[in-house]
């Protein structure tokens, strides 16, 4: 009986999609996107090894400070990053002071303790790193209903986060004769539909005066600015892989232990009883 | 395929021999457990952001003699009350050995600075707020602080005189960092 | 299960005997876990993974429970609040991780367990309340890991609760109603996330009790063994303490030292990258995937896409991905032959590779953005999907020649042992091929 109905069920769910796999479909229409849509480039950076297997990894401090430089300077005027506090920026290398010093250049929104109207206030370490807008409706109105976002967990927000941010940066050229960039709008073959609301942020090479001396080109200060972004999507990266070393090399001993127990055990089995467990 | 004797039967005394390698595992296991302990208890320990603000910092430019100002610190308030000459001659006065909580005002202020009394403002009978550092506020008959919830009184230097509380205000660890500046916590 | 010859608990010393008299838990797990409970001699690891799936369960809870000391369920923090974890929690990052990826791991163990089932004959009596417990479970399961991710509160989150609870609305005459009663509103808001933070912390405290019955059911038969005949003397069987304590701890090793990697080299890999976005009601994600575990479901819920015999396709697609899990339900009752083990039905194993085949196509197909050819495929896919439950298994269960049975699990061990070329002079008496019975049926 239960054989039956369910054959019963069976066939009919089988016809339902046999019938819709046969239904003719609509042509497909050509992408004009796909057309044009580039994956990210070939780039790769200390953290992940230049490309390698990325377990002793870690973060190339000098790149780091250049990456922060790069966001202050260019980047800070329509994207925040706070979720990052100044206290952070210890691990690039700033020490306790200059980050006071850091802190205090900002102006912390708050309300005014006597009379109740919102105010501000200088920094202090604790606080995390404000955006340029207090909202996301003065963030659209700056510019052109486009919402700048933020940055801090840009990488591992994107497919292949970090090379995405990099081919996006330096990625803009002139829009192909058939491709039509609205008014506002840049091409950029690396982003999503081809057309950003981003002006390009890295025309030129020495928009940033690196404090190290390296040489600043547009790459480099893409490379630099995306390895700054990928510490701030993860500060603990570098702990995480430190801990993952201790973490599978004690497993992986452990396990060996454990499979000596168990032949152990069960060698005792074969050898003393083989009528129950013929050794191999 | 019947057997007579129980499968375990491996030695003489039926028991298993306690190999090597087993005391090597169960050792290592246990070390591993030991060690995966700690993450899961340190996790409720105070977290980066509540400690980054452990310290604060504090500008006493603003306050003029005579006049205290409540600041929040780990949660709880702190009074910063600039003394007057009279308010420190007032504490100096006092006879220590007639004290419930006996210290001197130098022993409650930083050297050269004993205008600059740093207390926090939680009484030390059941933990109310006492009034006496805001303008106008009641400072009870010893010039200083006064608890409205069980009577508790204290003096210039904070001390506890009169009421059921056990201690004085607890001065908290402070440094000045310039001659306006103070670091608390 | 009482096999005579079971090992009895024998409590030592007064404090031992004091607590024995009064609430004998070490007798229970000697019984169960220990010396004291026979097991059959000749499982392979594919029988490794219900333990495997006990103690994912446990670290879940572990480290849910504390992620649940720092987790804000309210829309406007709930992001922020896991950030909050990522950062500023001592080892909230690990913690995090730990969870995401030990949810994954759950499922591969779990599906393994169930494939395991499927091809040794374990949902046939007398266990047939074992597997269906073990569904509950599997359903279970699958609400809890669905409501964990919306906790987030990321775009994924947000837009997969969207679709999933939209599905509902699917249902004729009361669907609407109860859409609504779900979310508590009219799209996934604060209520929503609230009630999904409660029943996401009480539901694993269910599975537990729902494995404890699990495990109790498994303990009246004992366990099946790949040849699929019954234990029949002592020789059948070795105390599951210490030969499959030791066992299991060597394949907890593997395992941990996999999800380690994976947590500490790898812990974005089974994740998307989308729902390190915080919720947009407003903006909807180009591809909106749930979690790899549920794709080959998610395949068979859009592959309908016609209307069909008055129904709509929307609610079609419903329908079949419920009856895609509720159809194992009725599994023992398909499947009806009196042979459990696939490795003497032929037929059946074949058909066994095929639909395991079929699932990882239907699989691949659920992570794939709707459109062709994905579509086409998830609809051949799935139409054999329930061919293979609905038609061939009864089918096959009733026509197919099975291949002669072992006289037991001892000579079916021998057998093989001296099939693999041991001396000679270590083959018992009488345990040669020509021993075997001509006709295939157990003993039993």
């Amino acid at each position: 009986m239960v054989k039956l109905i369910a054959a019963a069920v069976g066939v009919v769910f089988c016809i339902a999609l046999l019938f819709g796999a046969v239904v003719p479909r609509d042509a497909a229409q050509p992408d004009p996107v796909a057309k044009y849509h580039l994956a990210p480039k070939e780039v790769t950076w200390a953290n992940d090894n230049n490309g390698g297997l990325a377990i002793f990894s870690t973060f190339d401090r000098a790149q780091l400070q250049r990456g922060y430089q790069v966001y202050k300077e260019i980047c800070s005027g329509c994207h925040s990053i706070n979720r990052v506090a100044f206290r952070n920026l210890t691990e690039i290398g700033f020490s306790p002071a200059e980050i006071k010093a850091l802190a205090k250049q900002s102006e912390i929104a708050t309300t005014d303790d006597k009379t109740g109207e919102p105010t501000t206030r200088k920094g202090i370490p604790a606080d995390k790193i404000p955006g340029p807008y207090p909202n996301e409706a003065a963030a659209r109105a700056a510019n052109n209903n486009a919402l700048p976002p933020n940055l801090a967990l840009i990488t591992k927000a994107r497919e292949e986060g970090p090379r995405y941010v990099y081919s996006l940066l330096t990625g803009y050229k002139p829009a192909p004769a058939d491709w039509k960039t609205p008014d506002g709008l840049y091409y950029n073959p690396y982003f999503r539909s081809l057309n950003v609301a981003m002006p390009p942020p890295l025309s030129a090479d020495g928009q940033v005066t690196y404090t190290d001396g390296t040489k600043s080109t547009v790459e480099q200060n893409a490379k630099d600015v995306v390895a700054f972004l990928t510490w701030t999507a993860e500060p603990t990266l570098e702990a995480r892989r430190r801990t993952g070393v201790g973490v599978v090399a004690f497993l992986i001993a452990l396990t060996i232990l454990g499979y000596l127990s168990y032949q152990r055990v069960w060698a005792d089995l074969k050898r003393k009883r083989p009528e129950m467990m013929p050794a191999e | 395929m019947a057997t007579q004797h129980p499968i375990d039967d491996l030695t003489p005394t039926g028991e298993r021999r306690r190999d090597f390698i087993f005391i090597a595992t169960g050792a290592f296991a246990a070390a591993g457990a030991a060690t995966v302990v700690w993450p899961l208890v340190n996790q409720m320990n105070p977290s980066a952001d509540v400690l980054a603000l452990a310290q604060i910092d504090l500008d006493l430019a603003a306050i003029q003699p005579g006049q205290a100002i409540k600041v929040s610190w780990r949660g709880k308030p702190v009074f910063a009350r600039n003394l007057t000459a009279k308010e420190i001659a007032e504490a100096k006065a006092v006879p220590i050995s007639t004290l419930r909580d006996p210290e001197t005002l130098a022993q409650r202020t930083k050297a050269g600075k004993e205008n600059w009394l740093i207390t926090l403002g939680v009484c030390t009978h059941l933990g109310c707020v006492p009034l006496g550092a805001g303008e106008g506020e009641n400072k009870g008959a010893f010039g200083g602080y006064f608890c409205p919830c069980h009577g508790s009184q204290y003096d210039t230097a904070a001390r506890i005189r009169s009421g059921p509380a056990p201690k004085n205000l607890e001065v908290p660890t402070y440094a000045f960092k310039s001659p306006t500046q103070v670091t608390i916590g | 299960m009482s096999f005579p010859w079971a090992k009895h608990y024998e409590p030592q010393g007064a404090f031992m005997k004091y607590v024995d008299s009064r609430l004998p838990i070490p007798r229970l797990v000697y019984d169960s876990l220990g010396a004291g409970y026979p097991v059959p001699k000749n499982l392979n690891y594919f029988y490794n993974f219900g333990v495997l799936a006990g103690v994912a369960l446990v670290v879940q809870i572990l480290t849910g429970v504390i992620l649940g000391m720092h987790y804000a369920a309210n829309t406007t923090i709930a992001f922020d609040s896991v950030e909050h974890i990522m950062r500023d929690v001592n080892g909230g990052w690990m913690l995090r991780y730990m969870h995401a990826t030990g949810a994954s791991f759950f499922f591969v163990v779990v599906y393994i367990h169930i494939f395991r089932g499927l091809f040794y004959g374990s949902y046939k009596p007398p266990r047939e309340v074992l597997w269906l417990l073990g569904l509950v479970i599997f359903l279970l399961m699958m609400a809890t890991a669905f409501m964990g991710y919306v906790l987030v509160w990321g775009q994924m989150s947000f837009w997969g609760a969207t679709v999933i609870t939209n599905l509902f609305s699917a249902i004729p005459l009361v669907g609407e109603t109860i859409h609504t009663w779900l979310l508590g509103g009219f799209s996934p808001d604060n209520a929503t996330l609230n009630r999904f933070f409660s029943l996401h912390y009480l539901l694993p405290f269910i599975i537990l009790g729902v494995v404890i019955l699990h495990v109790w059911a498994l303990h009246i038969p004992g366990s099946n063994n790949p040849t699929g005949i019954d234990v029949k003397s002592e020789a059948d069987t070795v105390p599951f303490h210490p030969y499959y304590t030791s066992k299991d701890f060597f394949g907890l090793g593997v395992y941990l030292t996999l999800f380690a990697i994976v947590v500490f080299f790898l812990p974005n890999m089974l994740g998307e990258a989308d729902n390190y976005i915080p919720a947009n009601p407003l903006s909807t994600p180009a591809h909106i995937v749930p979690e790899w575990y549920f794709w080959p479901f998610y395949a068979i819920l859009r592959a309908f896409t016609q209307d069909f015999l008055f129904v709509p396709a929307k609610l079609w697609g419903v329908l079949a991905m419920f009856s895609a899990i509720l159809l194992l339900f009725f599994l023992p009752w398909l499947d009806t032959s009196p042979v459990r083990s696939n490795n003497y039905r032929p037929l059946m194993k074949q058909l066994f590779w095929l639909f395991v085949v079929d699932v990882l196509i239907l699989g691949i197909c659920g992570g794939k953005p709707a459109g062709e050819p994905w579509l086409r495929i998830s609809q051949l896919a799935s139409a054999y999907y329930f061919a293979h439950f609905l038609i061939l298994v009864p089918l096959v269960s009733r026509l197919e020649k099975p291949l002669p049975l072992p006289n037991s699990i001892s000579e079916a061990v021998l057998k093989k042992a001296t099939n693999t070329g041991a001396p000679i002079a270590l083959q018992p008496k009488g345990a040669g091929l020509a021993e075997l019975p001509a006709s295939g049926q157990p003993a039993e």
